[in-house]
Formats: C-alpha cells, sequence, structure tokens
C-alpha cells in the first residue's frame, strides 16, 4: 500500500465519492441505482434462490416440482374431501373427514415451512474474514495490491478437527471463502454452504439442512400419514359402495376414489419408504450425505464412527426434531444501506466515523434482533396471507457463480436447466471486494452485508462538515 | 486491509498501546488498522464455541485474561442457547404440536439468548474494548464463524497534512490521506 495521500491513489482506485450532503444522501453509491429506497440484503444475496414477500419466503431456483408436489397433495386431498368424505362420514363416522383435515393441515403447514425457510445457509465470508484466512494458510501472493481472486485457485486446502475422538476434516469452500463447519455442504444447485446439509430435495423446491429438517421430517411423515389414510379410506368407500351397487357401478358412482387411489398407491411406497429411511438417519444421527459418502460407516475401518451421535436413539430423535432451532443467519430482510439513522447505533456512544470499513460495526448493536423481527416471522406466513400481502414480486438474484466446491450432494432430479440470470448491477458487488483488496473499499459499493448502523454512523458524520473531507479521506484510503 | 498493511499496522500501534481512549475521543480520531478473528472451535462438535487461544495482534492492546473471560461467557452463552434439554424439548414438541405456527408468534429461547448476547457484547465494549481502542463484532453478524475485532488506532494527526500522517502512522490504514 503507497502510503501518503495526494491524488494519485484517488484517482487509481474506482471509489465512489460518498455524498455529504445530508439531505441527499439516501444512497451513496453510483453503483447502486438511483432509487430512494434502500435495499435489503436479499436483494443481493449471492446464492442461487428466490426469494418472495419481501426476503420472508426464501426458496430455490427450480420450484417447478415443488408447484407438483403441491398440485398432487391438494387436488388429491380435495377431492378426497369433496367426494368420499361426505359418504364416509354417514355411513362411518364423522371423525373421518375430521383427521383427515388434522393431518392435512399438518402436511401443508410443514411442507410449506420446510419449503420457505432457510435450511442454514452460511453467508459468505466478508473479504477480510477472506483475506485473513488466505494470509492464515500461507498465502505469499499481494492481495492488498488487488489482484484478481477469480483467475487465483490455491490448492484446495482441508483443516483436520478432532471431534470426540474422531478426526474430521474441515473442507475450504471456494464459492464462500470459508472453511465449512463440519457437516455442512455445499449445495451447487442453490450455490451456498449449508450447515448440516442432508440433501436438495426439488419436491420441496428448497435444499433440506439444520433448520428445516425437522420440518421436512415431520413434513414426509405426515404426508405418509395422509396417503395411507386417503388410501385406505378410498378402498373403504368403495367396497361399501360396491357392497351396494355392485364393483363397477361403484367406480362410475365416484370416479375421483380411482384417480385417489392410483396417486396415493404410488405415492405410498416413495413416502413411507422415505420416512423409514429418515427416521433411521435421524436415529443415528447422520445426515442423508453422510450416510451416501458412508462417511461413518464400519466399511471404512473399523475404528470409523459417527462422532455427532449422542449414543441412544431416543437422543439422537429429540435433539434432531425437539432441539432449539437456530435463527437465520442470512438476515434476509435486513437494510444494506438505511437512509435514515433509525437505529440504535451510538448506543454505546462509539460513533466510527472512521469506520468506512462496512463490517465494522457498533459494538453488536445488533440489527438481525433489532431491527427485523424477521427472525421471529421470517417463516411462512399463513399461505392465505400471502395473496394477501401485497405484490409479492418473485425475483431471480444473484450471479452465476460456478459452483467451484465438490458436488457432494446427491439431487434427486437430473435438472439443470440454468435459467439465465437477470443479472443486476447490484449483484456484482460481491465480485469487486472480492477481487478488490481486502478492504470491503467503499462503504457504499463494499460487502452487501454492510450493516445499517454503519452507514447510520456515516449518515450522522457526514451531517459535520468537519468530517466531510476526512470521510472522502478515509474512503480513498480504506480502497488502497 | 491486506496482509501486509495490516502487520504494519499493527506494529504501528504498539507506541500508542498505553493510551487509553475516551469514547469522544475514539470517534474523533481512531481508523481502523485491523481485524482480528477469533475461529470456531469445532473440537466439541457442530455447536458454536469459539477458541479461547489468544490472538498474538491483542498482545498489546488488552489483557489476555479479559479476551479469555469474554470468549469464555460468550461460549457459555451459546452453549445455554443450544442445550438439548427439557424446556427445548417442550418448546419443540409444542411448536411440533402446533405445525410449527407457533413461531410465527413466539420467540424461540435460542433467539432469547442471541438477544443477551448481544446486550453482552455492546457492554463489554463499551466498558472494556473501546477504552482499549478495539471493538467486538457480534458473531451473529458474521454467520456465526469468526468473531471479529476491529483494531483501531490513533490518528497522529489532527487536521494537518495528509502526507505527514500518513507516513507517520502506521501504514495499517491509519493514515488519514485526503485532508
Amino acid at each position: 500500500m503507497t502510503p501518503g495521500g495526494g491524488s494519485g491513489p484517488m484517482k487509481d482506485c474506482e471509489y465512489s465519492q460518498i455524498s455529504t450532503h445530508s439531505s441527499s444522501s439516501p444512497m451513496e453509491s453510483p453503483h447502486k441505482k438511483k432509487k430512494s429506497v434502500p435495499k435489503r440484503k436479499w436483494e443481493v444475496f449471492p446464492g442461487r434462490n428466490k426469494f418472495f414477500c419481501n426476503g420472508r419466503i426464501m426458496m430455490a431456483r427450480q420450484t417447478g416440482v415443488f408447484y407438483l408436489t403441491l398440485v398432487l397433495i391438494l387436488v388429491t386431498s380435495g377431492l378426497f374431501f369433496a367426494f368420499d368424505c361426505p359418504y364416509l362420514s354417514e355411513k362411518i363416522t364423522p371423525a373421518i373427514p375430521a383427521i383427515g383435515g388434522i393431518l392435512f393441515f399438518f402436511v401443508m403447514g410443514t411442507l410449506l415451512r420446510t419449503s420457505f425457510s432457510d435450511p442454514g445457509v452460511l453467508p459468505r465470508a466478508t473479504p477480510d474474514e477472506a483475506a485473513d484466512l488466505e494470509r492464515q494458510i500461507g498465502n505469499t501472493e499481494d492481495i492488498a495490491n488487488g489482484s484478481s481472486s477469480g483467475g487465483y485457485r490455491p490448492p484446495p486446502r482441508t483443516k483436520e478437527v478432532i471431534i470426540n475422538g474422531q478426526t474430521v476434516k474441515l473442507k475450504y469452500c471456494f464459492t464462500c471463502k470459508i472453511f465449512r463447519p463440519p457437516r455442512a455442504s455445499h449445495c451447487s444447485l442453490c450455490d451456498n454452504c449449508v450447515e448440516r446439509f442432508d440433501h436438495h430435495c426439488p419436491w420441496v423446491g428448497n435444499c433440506v439442512g439444520k433448520r428445516n429438517y425437522r420440518f421436512f421430517y415431520m413434513f414426509i411423515l405426515s404426508l405418509s400419514f395422509l396417503t395411507v389414510f386417503i388410501f385406505a379410506f378410498v378402498i373403504t368407500h368403495v367396497i361399501l359402495r360396491s357392497q351396494q351397487t355392485g364393483f363397477l357401478n361403484a367406480l362410475k358412482d365416484s370416479p375421483a376414489s380411482v384417480l385417489e387411489a392410483v396417486v396415493c398407491f404410488f405415492s405410498v411406497w416413495s413416502i413411507v419408504g422415505l420416512s423409514g429411511f429418515h427416521t433411521y438417519l435421524i436415529s443415528s444421527n447422520q445426515t442423508t450425505n453422510e450416510d451416501i459418502k458412508g462417511s461413518w460407516s464400519n466399511k471404512r475401518g473399523k475404528e470409523n464412527y459417527n462422532p455427532y451421535s449422542y449414543g441412544n436413539i431416543f437422543t439422537n430423535c429429540c435433539a434432531a426434531l425437539c432441539g432449539p432451532l437456530s435463527p437465520s443467519l442470512i438476515d434476509r430482510r435486513g437494510f444494506i444501506q438505511p437512509d435514515t439513522p433509525q437505529l440504535a447505533g451510538p448506543s454505546n456512544g462509539i460513533t466510527m466515523y472512521g469506520a468506512t470499513q462496512s463490517q465494522s460495526n457498533m459494538a453488536a448493536a445488533t440489527p438481525l434482533l433489532q431491527s427485523e423481527p424477521s427472525i421471529t416471522s421470517e417463516e411462512l406466513p399463513l399461505p392465505g396471507k400471502t395473496s394477501i400481502s401485497g405484490p409479492c414480486a418473485a425475483l431471480t438474484l444473484g450471479q452465476p457463480t460456478p459452483p467451484s466446491s465438490m458436488p457432494n450432494l446427491t439431487s434427486d432430479s437430473g435438472l439443470t436447466d440454468i435459467i439465465p440470470l437477470k443479472e443486476e448491477h447490484e449483484g456484482h458487488q460481491f465480485l469487486t471486494p472480492e477481487e478488490a483488496p481486502s478492504p470491503p473499499g467503499m462503504l457504499p459499493s463494499g460487502s452487501p452485508i454492510t450493516h445499517s448502523h454503519t452507514m447510520h454512523v456515516l449518515s450522522l458524520a457526514s451531517q459535520d462538515s468537519l468530517h466531510e473531507d476526512s470521510v472522502r479521506g478515509l474512503v480513498k484510503l480504506s480502497s488502497v | 486491509m491486506g496482509a501486509a498493511p495490516s502487520a504494519v499496522g499493527t506494529s504501528g500501534t504498539v507506541s500508542q498501546s498505553g493510551r487509553v481512549h475516551s469514547l469522544q475521543e475514539l470517534r474523533r480520531s481512531a481508523s481502523l488498522a485491523t481485524k482480528v478473528f477469533v475461529q470456531r472451535d469445532y473440537s466439541d462438535g457442530t455447536t458454536c464455541q469459539f477458541q479461547t487461544k489468544f490472538p498474538p495482534e491483542l498482545e498489546s492492546r488488552i489483557e489476555r485474561q479479559l479476551f479469555e473471560e469474554t470468549v469464555k461467557t460468550l461460549n457459555g452463552f451459546y452453549a445455554e442457547a443450544e442445550k438439548i434439554g427439557g424446556s427445548s424439548y417442550l418448546e419443540g414438541c409444542l411448536a411440533c404440536a402446533t405445525a410449527y405456527f407457533i413461531f410465527l408468534c413466539m420467540e424461540t429461547h435460542y433467539e432469547k439468548v442471541l438477544k443477551k448476547i448481544s446486550k453482552y457484547i455492546q457492554d463489554q465494549n463499551e466498558k472494556i474494548y473501546a477504552p482499549r481502542g478495539l471493538l467486538l463484532t457480534d458473531p451473529l453478524e458474521r454467520g456465526m464463524r469468526v468473531i471479529e475485532i476491529s483494531i483501531y488506532e490513533d490518528r497522529c494527526s489532527s487536521g494537518s497534512s495528509s502526507s505527514g500522517s500518513s507516513s507517520s502512522s502506521s501504514g495499517g490504514g491509519g493514515g488519514a490521506g485526503g485532508r
């Protein structure tokens, strides 16, 4: 880094001058479009996800199969309630539609929660972190001079950790620039690292990971019950009718039952099988990923065992299903740069106007918890609400970063038709700080995970005319 | 901040380590020198714990014991959040029974603990770290990967020439060019 001020470095680096006039600085960067609305973090999320309802709902890119799942369940259940239930509730008991209704409600609730929630995506490393990691690994290349990280591929790196006596290798993810925690894996379909990655399920249109595994399990379990339930009672219905009017007439009287029976018959094997498989996985505290790779099987060696298992089936099940639910780490609905200083940023009295580094925030005045109720309400709104709550724009986001890590996921479907992305300019923000020297550079064009209160800092600072020049200077500085 | 500058920056701050900053002073005079990252400690599995190893860059800035106490307290909080026991089972079963709709209105135990953690970090920053020119970042904002500690240093100049100040202060971003 060249010391000394002057205009030389100022011209070399392409930073955007922060407008320090308080009246006209909603967005401090010309990189951003000239909107006055501050962007939320989901709009610049780097993974290949779709967001709905202003960031409340998060799904994978390919959602076609999810709609199929939805249609199958809704149509089959709808036909059951419309055509079979009246007869059955008369002939046998009205408890049948009641129980069916409860099961249906449970299935839909868990399906939507699985599909719409964050599976446990790990946010990508900030440029500072990535640089620090690189340094630690002993990278000799001078990152500070802004060598493009795009063309530079260091050799694969692993870290070894001993967990409960078992040696576990932590791999470095080139896309996310982090060492993956144990049991995390990079989903190449969604281009995210997901904690406790199980698999990417096209049927629910999302990855299944730490945060939504219990919903997924409840979904397939309740769906198995529902499928068996519908199948059993459709058969009962047809039998009862055929006792009165003969088999063929019974089929003619309620043709819907035939359709339901066919759908249920073919689903029951796969769904019940899947439930059984996941019950086994839960009781041994493994993920689908680990099971398929045989990470903890005895075949790898006599001393190989699962270090995450609690030892007994009951504890494993309880931990997986009833354990604490960790919050989303990606803060979808947080603002990148608010225009007004609404956050309790300086609550600890520190106003770091020098903090153009976007990651330096104010003593953890955590915007995640304070500014957004999204953590509690991040999961799906009631289905009814979805249609009422305004225009839910579906954005296809992120840039097509090449899935650089090993594709160690099992994709159920072979679909890989990548829809051409609408590459928004903002999406490229992620390249800029990565390629640039490790300072995230300009606050405005810096890391998309700029925290709102940092901008708050800057807005406060900008009002002080004394700071105007220094801010500009720091901005220039941090880009070197 | 790249590798080289931060190393220079760190050494540059040694001379100023003795000064205790008031918050007001920090506001006017500090600039970010470098960042230290405390990584996760996975030896206990996937539970959220951070390494208590004392980073060498903080050697001159803060007492080892204070730092370790902070990290240990944080680890304790996270362990409490992720504890699997009676109350978490109850919460989980109740949530399951309501098809998880209860999460729409109720705050989970984990979230409550996270709020406590955020308060604690704020408190620590005010009382211990800011006076020493340091700043802790809540790990939640870094995806629970690291505890980021920002090291600030004094800008030597107070409105004087840029080149003078930038060359005299360490190269780790301390120079306030462009005045």
